[in-house]
């Protein structure tokens, strides 16, 4: 049951990971994170059924941090969309040399 | 363990995995956004299964209920929705994602190359709140009321950028 559990969580992980490299999509790579810490999250309810109740208390730690995370950066996304008129991460090149 | 939980166990982890993949896949922002909660309402299953009820629920009402609702209303106050142009990278670039990811989910699955220690026997509590309470607010307390901090942090910072420059 671990076990199963441990290896969807490296496949939704994995997963996340692929989409970040693939997407340009600001928003689409925000999604991407949130998917990766649910994969970590799924993992620490797996070993919270070995190691006790600790693993619940660090996924409630990791959604409060995935909230503000997600405010705050869907907040730039607002303002990087009202500057540039795109959330295109390839059209973003104010920092290019 | 009967059949019946490991059938349910099995087609909650396909469930999360192929709306995973049907996530990463779509071109436009808001079927992705669809597909990711239901990724999260697959997980929310399978922390069911996992005698996490509790941390179930939370997913429920915190990711897919308030967490997925910013992200596509963002979605709508950008107008993204219709966007005609994919925002998928090269294909070259799509292959070396593909084989990056590869390697490292065989990375990640090493770990079950050690068998797995059995999981003593959890005693049956019909309280599924109170052990995790007690925990949060003995043992974490510091960690606890830092987050609160970075919640407000967090309030204070969106509104901050996302608010209209008024030009003085």
């Amino acid at each position: 049951m671990i076990a199963e559990a441990l290896i969807v969580s490296a496949i939704l992980f994995s997963i996340g990971v692929v989409g970040v490299l693939t997407r340009r999509n600001a928003i689409i790579l925000f999604m991407c994170a949130e998917l990766m810490l649910n994969a970590v999250n799924l993992s620490f309810v797996a070993f919270a059924k070995m190691h006790g109740v600790t693993g619940h208390v660090f996924v409630i730690m990791v959604m409060t941090i995935a909230a503000a995370e997600a405010a705050v950066g869907l907040a730039v996304i607002i303002a990087v969309f009202r500057h540039f008129g795109t959330v295109d991460l390839a059209s973003l090149r104010s920092l290019r040399g | 363990m009967n059949a019946f939980f490991e059938f349910q166990f099995y087609l909650f982890s396909l469930l999360a995995i192929v709306s995973a993949l049907l996530f990463v896949t779509r071109k436009h922002p808001v079927p992705a956004a669809l597909w990711l909660v239901n990724t999260m309402f697959a997980l929310s299953g399978l922390y069911v299964m996992l005698d996490a009820p509790f941390v179930g629920v939370i997913q429920v009402l915190v990711y897919a209920g308030a967490i997925m609702v910013v992200f596509v209303f963002v979605v709508m106050l950008l107008n993204l929705g219709r966007s005609e142009i994919t925002d998928m990278r090269s294909l070259g670039a799509r292959v070396g994602a593909g084989v990056i990811g590869l390697s490292l989910a065989a990375n990640l699955l090493v770990v079950l190359r050690a068998p797995l220690p059995r999981p003593p026997l959890a005693e049956q509590q019909d309280n599924v709140v109170t052990p995790v309470a007690a925990s949060l607010f003995s043992d974490y307390l510091v960690a606890f009321e830092l987050t609160s901090i970075v919640l407000l942090v967090a309030i204070i910072g969106a509104v901050l950028l996302a608010k209209k420059r008024v030009r003085a």
